[in-house]
């Protein structure tokens, strides 16, 4: 069983009194329990399983405006206390910085309402092994099918965050996670690909069988790629490499790049980023949302927020330190963006997929080619050539680059959005990239 | 080294018995004991932006019957605690039966000194450092509009027990320094990233003065691509420069050749052992035994010494890297490449420092055959698909080549390739292999450890350029 509220609450309140009476101005603590197995299958027989229980402690102490931290996955008393005690040390050789600070009271969330995060459904490893068993045998219905692995992984997590000025709270979350990565061959070539669901309640997972044939189906299509000239041709993502632009878009609002200057989106607020028609949100209270939150890491309540309006960047994603820093209040982004989308466009995918006579369709980047500075974009890519709203045949060992400022303005998005992860996008096309092949 | 039982009710004696006990009827399996020490202090835009330490304890117990793995994993060392694995590793092998191999080779070579890097240098002294690099970054030229420097260090104590109470120990220091500068000038911005590290400590790299070079490396590669225009597009020849660019022999090769991939026979090498898979001239070795580098190890994470291991031989593909579990599977032995991030995790079989050994032709007439193609002098990460064979990885130096001679910088660019042909397209093999300053981590199904490269320069005939300029 996950540590309860009591526990978690007793040992964070016992390090906030230590630091204050060892002579800390402010403190804050973390206190979070977490519990994990996972199943692991491959070739429709069981091939690994694994439990975790972890807990972990992270402590900030301030002394006016020095601050340093410390992190440890042993919570005993003795050994909190030997830690907290190097970390005040620390802190009073650390220069200051007159941005540190506790967030603003007025700013910390008062009211939490349940997301129904939590799923307390155990899922036996017994139910995930036949749970897996199904996946896999549907996955391996095709003899082009020649190695399938899967796993399902049942989280339980509980967590407090407590700080000096009073804040103290937490809560329970749930994660069942399940994938199915399958390798098919023929007399060309060997290609694999997968699919996976993951949802915070057991009863909204994907169909095992649903989950196998798809992963076999995406890997079956992807046999006797072809490689294509060099060119340029107007490139759409698949959604699940659509999403991967909100990420960067992401990244490059994070007020910790904006006052470092560190990113090509630096002062453009209230001003077009991307074409008209583009609506970005981050909405924090989604029902049972993957990246949903009460409160974001330093307790500061999360408001929903309008990133994009009709292509003008509203807002950036604002944490404590980096607010004071460019002179804006926290919007309860310290530790990123919760649930993250596009608003659907006003075009149906079959529409978006024969809107040009020849376009690439894109199902897998690879490579770490975001230069968030720059804006420079290049990966390495896999898809499919799409000829007149058909899909003709797979592509790969190419790579595909442009600009993020230029991609951005030249985006157009697909009516076909869907939540299922933390950050979702509908399918997207991109006119004037480049694609580098033979 | 850390003693993981005068702080618990479970004794040495309680956890030789129980290990013993759970792994009486598998084939392989161990309790994998860890305590690490770390500390992480960063300046960023002209501040201490944070000092971090962290203390983390804890035990992996892993039990394997046939080619089923079981392993559980708490941070709390208790005689409950290690019950209660024992008790989910027998139910989840219940049905299998093995036979324990207790054989394990032994070695008295150490790789690196057991020190705390930590201890070593006071605070104090680390924070001087940081901003002497911030004001002499500053000072040095007007555009420098953002400086970014860290120190990280750690020490990594593991033991292991086996069954029948053998155990194998080792410390493990490790360091890195890493400077990263943003300049700006008329209206343009880029930056340069340098590093250096490895399993000594601090002082040993920080001597003479050596952070100025740290610096002058990230300015000269930010300063470059001031300059640099959009990179081309398509098929091309390309050289790269030695050391650290070698992360396309891992990515390319060193990832296929790992061992699960090919018991599992997804990796586009799993039917190519013995046979021709480069030109002549291309040796290939991983390497585990150098003395302190970042991906040396004196044992690996089961207790296996680490060695020089052959992977491709004048164009021969001789070896795969194994761990335990691989290796008895495939019918051969551990080569001391079993590894893991942490006692979270499952060993897997890693890469250690992956070199290709020099040749003998010159940097200088590689760049002097080229009619048009790219230099590629420094990367930024890889990635590859092992199945497909399919690997890219990023420049972050590189400079176009047009009739021999070396022309203006090009913009980062993406650079995509095939892992078992890009070997045969290796036509001239440098002599001047040089090691990687040490910063390199390679992940692998969420675990991140720490490896080295190495690589003389290198003529590649013909790879693609994922730049914009067609």
């Amino acid at each position: 069983m996950v540590k309860d509220q009591e526990f978690l609450k007793s040992k964070a309140s016992y390090c906030l009194d230590l630091a204050k009476k060892m002579g800390a101005t402010d403190a804050s603590v973390t206190v979070g329990h977490s519990i994990s197995e996972t199943v692991n299958f491959r070739n429709k027989s069981l091939e690994a399983s694994d439990r975790s229980d972890g807990l972990a402690l992270s402590i900030d102490t301030y002394l006016g405006k020095s601050r340093s931290s410390i992190s440890s996955s042993n919570l005993q008393d003795e050994n909190i206390k030997t830690l907290i005690e190097k970390c005040f040390e620390t802190t009073k050789i650390t220069p200051e910085d007159e941005f540190n600070s506790l967030p603003d009271k007025n700013l910390l969330a008062k009211q939490i309402g349940s997301l129904n995060l939590y799923d307390e459904t155990r899922f036996e490893n017994d139910k995930k092994i036949k749970y897996l068993k199904d996946l896999e045998e549907s996955a391996s219905t095709d003899n082009q099918i020649i190695n399938t692995e899967s796993s399902f992984t049942e989280n339980k997590s509980n967590f407090i965050l407590a700080n000096s000025d009073g804040f103290c709270d937490g809560y329970k979350t749930s994660s069942f996670t399940t994938s199915c990565v399958t390798v098919a061959k023929d007399e060309n070539s060997m290609e694999r690909d997968y699919e996976f669901s993951s949802k915070r309640h057991l009863s909204d997972i994907k169909q095992a069988i649903d989950l196998g044939n798809k992963a076999a189906k995406q890997t079956i299509r992807k046999l006797s790629p072809k490689k294509i000239g060099s060119d340029k041709i107007s490139i759409i993502f698949d959604k699940r490499i659509s999403k991967g632009m909100l990420s960067a878009f992401a990244s490059a609002i994070s007020a910790s790049a904006i006052a470092r200057g560190t990113s090509f989106l630096k002062d453009k607020i209230d001003q077009q980023v991307f074409a008209n028609s583009i609506n970005v949100i981050d909405k924090p209270d989604i029902i049972k949302g993957m990246g949903s939150q009460n409160f974001d890491s330093e307790g500061v309540n999360s408001n929903t927020l309008q990133l994009i309006e009709n292509g003008i960047l509203k807002n950036y994603l604002v944490d404590t330190y980096n607010g004071k820093k460019l002179n804006l209040k926290s919007n309860g982004r310290s530790g990123g963006t919760t649930n993250l989308y596009f608003e659907k466009g006003n075009i149906s995918y079959e529409d978006l997929i024969k809107k040009n006579s020849r376009s690439l369709y894109i199902t897998e980047t690879i490579g770490h080619g975001s230069n968030l500075v720059t804006g420079d974009y290049s990966v390495g890519a896999t898809g499919f050539l799409v000829e007149d709203g058909e899909f003709k045949y797979p592509v790969n060992e190419i790579t595909i680059a442009g600009n993020f400022k230029d991609m951005f303005k030249n985006i157009t998005l697909a009516n076909d959005l869907e939540f299922e992860y933390s950050v979702n996008s509908p399918t997207m096309m991109i006119e004037g990239m480049t694609v580098a092949g033979k | 080294m850390s003693n993981f039982f005068n702080k618990s009710d479970l004794t040495r004696q309680d956890a030789d018995k129980l290990v013993s006990e759970t792994l009486n009827n598998c084939d392989d399996g161990e309790l994998y004991l860890e305590e690490s020490k770390s500390e992480s202090i960063l300046l960023d835009d002209n501040k201490i932006k944070s000092s971090n330490y962290s203390s983390d304890l804890g035990f992996g117990f892993r039990a394997i019957s046939n080619e089923v793995v079981a392993y559980s994993y708490s941070n709390e060392i208790s005689k409950d605690s290690l019950k209660n694995s024992s008790e989910n590793l027998k139910s989840t092998l219940k049905s299998i039966k093995g036979i324990y191999n207790h054989e394990i080779p032994k070695s008295n070579k150490k790789f690196y000194k057991d020190i705390n890097p930590i201890e070593q240098k006071t605070l104090d002294s680390k924070l001087e450092v940081l901003n002497k690099v911030n004001d002499f970054l500053r000072k040095k030229d007007g555009s420098v509009k953002q400086v970014t420097a860290s120190f990280a260090g750690e020490q990594k104590s593991i033991e292991i027990i086996r069954s029948g109470g053998e155990a194998l120990t080792d410390v493990r220091p490790l360091i890195r320094f890493n400077v990263s500068v943003m300049l700006e000038k008329n209206g343009r911005k880029e930056t340069g990233v340098y590093g250096i590290g490895g399993r000594q400590s601090y002082d040993d790299y920080l001597k003479n003065d050596n952070w100025k070079n740290v610096c002058e490396e990230a300015f000269r590669i930010a300063s470059v691509n001031l300059e640099s225009k959009p990179a081309p597009a398509g098929e091309m020849k390309v050289v790269l420069g030695p050391g650290w660019p070698a992360i396309l022999i891992h990515e390319a090769i060193g990832h296929g050749l790992e061992g699960d991939f090919n018991r599992k026979k997804t990796s586009a090498f799993h039917d190519l052992m013995g046979e021709k898979v480069a030109n002549e001239g291309v040796t290939i070795v991983d390497d585990g035994t150098i003395d302190n580098r970042r991906g040396s190890l004196t044992i690996d994470d089961e207790g296996t010494p680490t060695e020089r291991t052959v992977l491709i031989e004048n164009g021969i593909l001789k070896n795969f890297m194994q761990d335990r579990h691989n290796a008895r599977l495939m019918n051969t032995r551990s080569t001391g490449s079993g590894r893991r991030e942490n006692y979270r995790h499952i060993v897997l079989p890693r890469m250690r420092n992956t070199m290709m050994l020099s040749g003998n032709q010159t940097q200088d007439e590689m760049i002097k055959s080229v009619d048009k193609g790219i230099f590629a002098v420094s990367f930024g990460g890889g990635q590859v698909d092992i199945t497909s064979g399919k690997f890219v990885f990023n420049c972050t130096e590189a400079y176009e080549i047009n009739n021999g001679k070396i022309g203006s910088p090009i913009k980062g660019a993406t650079l995509i390739g095939d892992g078992p042909s890009i070997l045969k397209e290796v036509s001239m093999v440098g002599n001047d292999m040089m090691l990687d300053p040490g910063i390199g981590t390679c992940g692998k199904a969420g675990q991140g450890v720490p490896v080295g490269v190495a690589q003389p320069s290198i003529l590649i005939d013909k790879m693609t350029v994922g730049g914009t300029k067609l």
